[in-house]
Parts: structure tokens; C-alpha cells; sequence
């Protein structure tokens, strides 16, 4: 098992570099000008200078290895500085700076993913919560109404886009009934009571679409794979020994069921970041999906590559994690 | 039929009548069969027997409510919406099919090629890794946003936008089908009648056509559904973000997208393409479960 990790994580390595290489040649290779919409009347040297100034002037390879170099050994070591107050060289390196801001792209990150985490982890958390007992009773009452209903509303709420329920919800809940604000107010700071009740109302609605998504992609893992395992002989054993349904249901065969839905849901984790991006552009929330799509109408290249590695850094570390907790909770799968 | 005739009858059939048989016995299938066609032969014959130019602009009937003459009503420059959904419609069906292929080419090429010759199988699974890996939706967002301008020069407005949207979805999904018909193609080479096959003399590329290729193509046919599924998804969302098709271009995704910022006074310009976008891809999505279980050799003893 550790012989195996540190090969994978070994061979992430130049995963990574391969990923965050065709993500800079796409960013970079374009025909497309990043200083394309600024206007004709400033003289080409003055052009040039910006050119320069925004490291534009440099080949392409000096590019890609200074993003490299700023965002794998200078934003880490400032970070360590920064985290543990010791001190080992300059406190001030260079580091990946957006076009559009002029401020690190790391401080832009570690300003939304706040809002990210708490409406779509949320949402994921509910999602999850919710599809596990829905699909034990699903698969359990196999093609009972509860099952034809659940596989129905399932396989709706998996059809439909996000930005049609969230559009929905809005005409619903936000103008007709107005019970719920359809834009979320990123000024909102929780203080209070009243601030509180006021920050749940304007996630409930943006969380509830989400969580209808999940709950009804998991869900259907969650049947699945307890109908797999309700069949098995090890079932009937426990049956003809005489333990009780419930711990028969509820032990033998959810824990064993759980295993490959355990692997799914680390699966979807980036999704969480990465997926969220409509939702967030619906309900106006200021996540990073909202970060990404602001920086990619911009023109913002280090913040576009920058906040796609890191998408793609969840993606290779999930799958990772995946993996090994399969391997871990599945004595039948070894790794040497 | 009885059972016994059905038995009697199913070695003599092709193998494309007994999943039709299997298909027809699941009601989620059937009924998004029939859904799909409707949706279909809507958007194909619909603007015949409607016929209202979905771009013309007539101010005095902006805003109206369902009518005998506006079905779906009217928006804020009086376009038909029912004449726009059908025409919406065309294009997003036309991105989904066209997206579908493309990524069923790909993916259908590099499973057979990665199964069959094992020499090919570790780079191109790598690869398959590793597109596996890269975050999708923000890539397609910065390919769509930077390719815009010249391909639009290359092709004109709409046919470049068409092309992009369609080669960059294709070329962004095309990941699972590879997967599963790699492992199909494992299974099936293994068996003797490609071993006689081979043992005969037989081109690999023959044999590949005769006889791997057909026999993977059931589970090619479900990666089909699945595949136009998220294509016509992805298209919405791209235009729901602004950066799919134009507007005087509409698909479903750009009318909800441009539905959005009058919803508090037209609603029914969000509900209806948003309903369209749903029904299809819910059809889509049954009638690839019905495919699935066609297939699955499990589902059979019901």
C-alpha cells in the first residue's frame, strides 16, 4: 500500500506538469492578443512597454517556466513563511499576479473559495447525506412506488441542467412567492442572529439545487450498488443464522455497498469546485466558478492558468484518494 | 408472444432484435422513444406548419401570453417564441448529434485501436488518463473564448461558432466511450471465432470491421445516447455562460440565457426552452438506461 502511494504520487508529478503545460500552451498559443482590446491610440512603445511589464515580451518557454517556478516553489515557501513565522530568505517573491487586479492570484483564490466551499460543499454534504438512505430504501423495496418514484425523480433531477432548476426556483421561490432572495449578497457578514437567518435564506436556494443534482446522481450509485450486494450468498447466511433484518440490511450490506459509492463521492469532490461554475453565475454567487468565468471574459491569462491547474490538482489528488480508499476499505483489491 | 415462442424464435433472430425485444419491455425506454421522436419530427417539420419567422421583430406584440397565434407567447421585441424553441431546437439537436459523432469516432477509434494492438494500448490509455484528468468545463470555457474571433473569420458567424462548439465538445468528451469499448474489445479478441479469424488469414483491419466492430457496437450505442446527453447539456451551459452561440443564432441554452433577464416579466421564455433542454435529454438519458439494461445479460431472468 505505501510502496504504492509513493508511486502514484511519484507519477502525479509529471501528470501535473504535462497538465499545466497544455493548459498554458492553449492559454498562450490562442491567436488571440491579450492586449487586443485596449484602444488603437496608444503609441507602440508605450505598448511595448505594457508588453513588457506583463512579461509578454519574454518566449514562450521563459513563460511557462517562471509560472512554474512562482507557483511551485514561491507560493508554497511564502505560504510556509507566512504560516510559521520562520524565516528563510526573502519574504517578497515573485508571485503569479493577475493582469486585471494586479494582486496575487492566491489571495484572489483564498478570497472565494469561502463561498465556494460553504454553498456547494454544502450542497455536496446534503447531497450525499440524503442519497445514501434514499437508495438503501430504493433497492431494498426493489420496484416498489417508493422505488419507481425515487428512479424517476432521479433520473429528472439528473436530466435536467442546473440553470434550469436554479431559473426555476428564482421564478418560483424568489419572484412570485418571494420568500427567498434570488441574489446571493456577498456583503452579507454574519453577526447577528438576523444576519445569520438572512445568510440561510439566500444559500437555501442556491444549495437546494444543487443538493437535487447530487442526491439524485448518487442515489443511483447508492441503489445500484446495494442491489449488487442484496443478492449475494453472504446475505442469505446471515438471513438463515438468524440476525435481524435491520442489522443484516444496515451492516452486512450497506458497508459492503458503501465501497464503491465511497470511491464515487471522492470522485466528485472536484466537481464541487469546478462544477459549480453555472450555479454560482445563476444565483451570483462570488465563488470561483464566478472567479474563472470573470477572469476568462477578461482576458485574465495567470488567473484563468493558475485557477485551472488548480482544478485539475483536485482532479489528480481525488483520483488518488479514490484509489486508496478503495484499496483500503476493499480487503479483496491489493495494491503490491 | 410466449415464452416458448420467444425462445424458439431468438437464435434465429439477429442480435438486434433481441435487444429491440428487451427494449420494448422497459416503459422509461418506450416512453422516451416516443418523446424523442416527438421532439425530433417537432423540430424538423415544425416551422412548416408554424409559420412564423422566429426573427422577426414586431415591438407591438412584445410581452404577450400564450395565444392561438404565439403559443409560447411573445418576448420583449415580439419574437415568437414557439417559432424560436423549434428553431433553437434545430441547432441544439444538430450540436448534440454532431458533437456525439465526433466524440464516438474518437473514442470508438482509440478503444478499438488500444484493444486491439497491444503496442498502442499504454500510450493511448495514458492519454485517455490523462484527458480524464484535465478540468473540462474551464478548458471548453477558455477554447470557446479564444478561438471565437478566428474561426468566426474562417467561417463566417454562425458556421464557425457551430464548428468550434461542436469540435471542441467532441474532442473534450470523448473519454468513456473509449474506456468501455477498449474493454469490449479485450473480451470480444479473446473469443475463438476472431482466433479462426486471425488463424485464417484474415487483415486485422477485416477482422476488425467484420467482426470486433459489430459486436461492440451495443455498447458503443448506449455511450451514443449518453454522449448526445451531455453534448446538448454542455451546449446549454455554454451559451447559458454567454459564450456559446449569438443571439440572432439561438439555441435552447442562449434563449434561456437571454430569457433570464426578463424572467420577472415573461417567465414562460425561461420555462420553455428550459423544459425543452430537460425533456430531450431526460428521453435521451431513458432511453439509453433501456439500451443498458437491453444488454445487461443480468436484467434477462425479469
Amino acid at each position: 500500500m505505501f510502496a504504492y502511494t509513493v508511486r502514484r504520487l511519484l507519477l502525479a508529478i509529471p501528470v501535473l506538469l504535462i497538465i499545466s503545460f497544455v493548459i498554458f500552451s492553449l492559454l498562450t498559443l490562442a491567436p488571440n492578443d491579450p492586449l487586443g482590446d485596449l484602444p488603437l491610440t496608444i503609441p507602440p512603445e508605450v505598448r511595448a512597454d505594457m508588453r513588457a511589464a506583463l512579461g509578454l515580451d519574454q518566449p514562450f518557454f521563459i513563460r511557462f517556466l517562471l509560472w512554474l517556478h512562482q507557483f511551485f516553489i514561491n507560493e508554497p515557501m511564502n505560504l510556509v513563511q507566512a504560516l510559521t513565522g520562520l524565516d528563510f530568505g526573502d519574504a517578497h517573491r515573485a508571485r503569479v499576479l493577475s493582469w486585471a487586479t494586479r494582486s496575487p492570484v492566491v489571495d484572489l483564490i483564498v478570497q472565494r473559495l469561502p463561498q465556494t466551499l460553504w454553498v456547494v460543499g454544502l450542497a455536496y454534504l446534503f447531497g450525499v447525506l440524503l442519497a445514501i438512505p434514499i437508495g438503501v430504501v430504493s433497492a431494498y423495496r426493489q420496484h416498489s412506488w417508493f422505488d419507481q418514484i425515487g428512479a424517476f425523480v432521479a433520473m429528472v433531477g439528473y436530466s435536467t441542467p442546473t440553470f434550469f432548476t436554479g431559473v426555476l426556483l428564482i421564478v418560483v421561490f424568489s419572484v412570485k412567492l418571494q420568500w427567498f432572495p434570488s441574489v446571493y449578497d456577498t456583503n452579507l457578514k454574519v453577526t447577528d442572529w438576523a444576519s445569520l437567518i438572512a445568510q440561510a435564506r439566500q444559500m437555501t436556494l442556491p444549495v437546494l439545487v444543487l443538493t437535487l443534482y447530487n442526491t439524485s446522481q448518487i442515489s443511483r450509485f447508492v441503489r445500484a450498488s446495494m442491489l449488487d450486494n442484496l443478492h449475494q450468498d453472504y446475505v442469505r447466511t446471515a438471513r438463515a443464522k438468524g440476525v435481524k433484518e435491520r442489522t443484516v440490511v444496515l451492516f452486512h450490506v450497506l458497508r459492503n455497498s458503501l465501497i464503491p459509492v465511497v470511491t464515487v463521492i471522492a470522485l466528485g469532490v472536484p466537481t464541487i469546485f469546478s462544477g459549480a461554475i453555472v450555479t454560482e453565475q445563476v444565483f451570483r454567487v462570488n465563488g470561483l466558478g464566478q472567479l474563472l468565468i470573470t477572469a476568462i471574459q477578461g482576458g485574465d491569462l495567470p488567473l484563468v492558468q493558475t485557477l485551472t491547474f488548480v482544478f485539475a490538482v483536485l482532479i489528480v489528488a481525488f483520483n488518488l484518494i479514490a484509489d486508496l480508499l478503495y484499496g483500503l476499505l476493499d480487503p479483496r483489491i491489493s495494491y503490491e | 408472444m410466449s415464452e416458448a415462442a420467444a425462445i424458439a424464435e431468438a437464435p434465429a433472430g439477429p442480435v438486434g432484435g433481441h435487444v429491440w425485444r428487451q427494449f420494448r419491455r422497459h416503459p422509461g425506454g418506450v416512453a422516451g422513444l416516443v418523446v424523442f421522436a416527438l421532439i425530433g419530427l417537432a423540430v424538423l417539420f415544425g416551422p412548416w406548419l408554424h409559420r412564423v419567422d422566429p426573427n422577426r421583430i414586431s415591438i407591438r406584440e412584445r410581452n404577450q401570453g400564450l395565444s392561438l397565434l404565439h403559443p409560447f407567447g411573445t418576448d420583449n421585441l415580439g419574437h415568437d417564441l414557439f417559432a424560436q424553441v423549434l428553431a433553437g431546437g434545430r441547432v441544439s439537436l444538430a450540436v448534440g448529434v454532431a458533437a456525439m459523432a465526433i466524440s464516438l469516432l474518437l473514442g470508438a477509434s482509440v478503444g478499438v485501436a488500444s484493444g486491439y494492438w497491444r503496442r498502442l494500448d499504454g500510450p493511448l490509455m495514458r492519454l485517455t488518463d490523462l484527458f480524464l484528468a484535465l478540468p473540462l468545463l474551464p478548458l471548453l470555457l477558455v477554447a470557446v473564448t479564444l478561438f471565437r474571433e478566428p474561426l468566426r473569420a474562417a467561417f463566417g458567424p454562425s458556421t464557425g461558432i457551430f464548428i468550434l462548439i461542436v469540435g471542441s465538445i467532441g474532442v473534450t468528451s470523448w473519454m468513456q466511450t473509449a474506456r468501455i469499448v477498449r474493454g469490449n474489445v479485450l473480451a470480444v479478441k479473446r473469443l475463438e471465432f476472431v482466433l479462426a479469424a486471425q488463424a485464417s488469414g484474415m487483415r486485422a483491419r477485416r477482422i476488425l470491421f467484420k467482426h470486433i466492430l459489430p459486436n461492440v457496437l451495443s455498447s458503443i450505442l448506449v455511450s451514443a445516447t449518453l454522449g448526445m446527453a451531455t453534448a446538448i447539456i454542455t451546449e446549454s451551459v455554454l451559451s447559458f455562460l454567454g459564450l456559446g452561440f449569438p443571439p440572432d443564432f439561438p439555441t435552447w441554452g442562449r434563449l434561456l440565457y437571454d430569457g433570464v433577464s426578463f424572467m420577472q416579466i415573461t417567465p414562460s421564455r425561461v420555462i420553455w426552452p428550459g423544459l425543452a433542454i430537460s425533456l430531450t435529454v431526460l428521453s435521451v438519458n431513458y432511453i439509453g438506461d433501456a439500451i443498458r439494461d437491453a444488454l445487461d445479460p443480468r436484467a434477462l431472468r425479469r
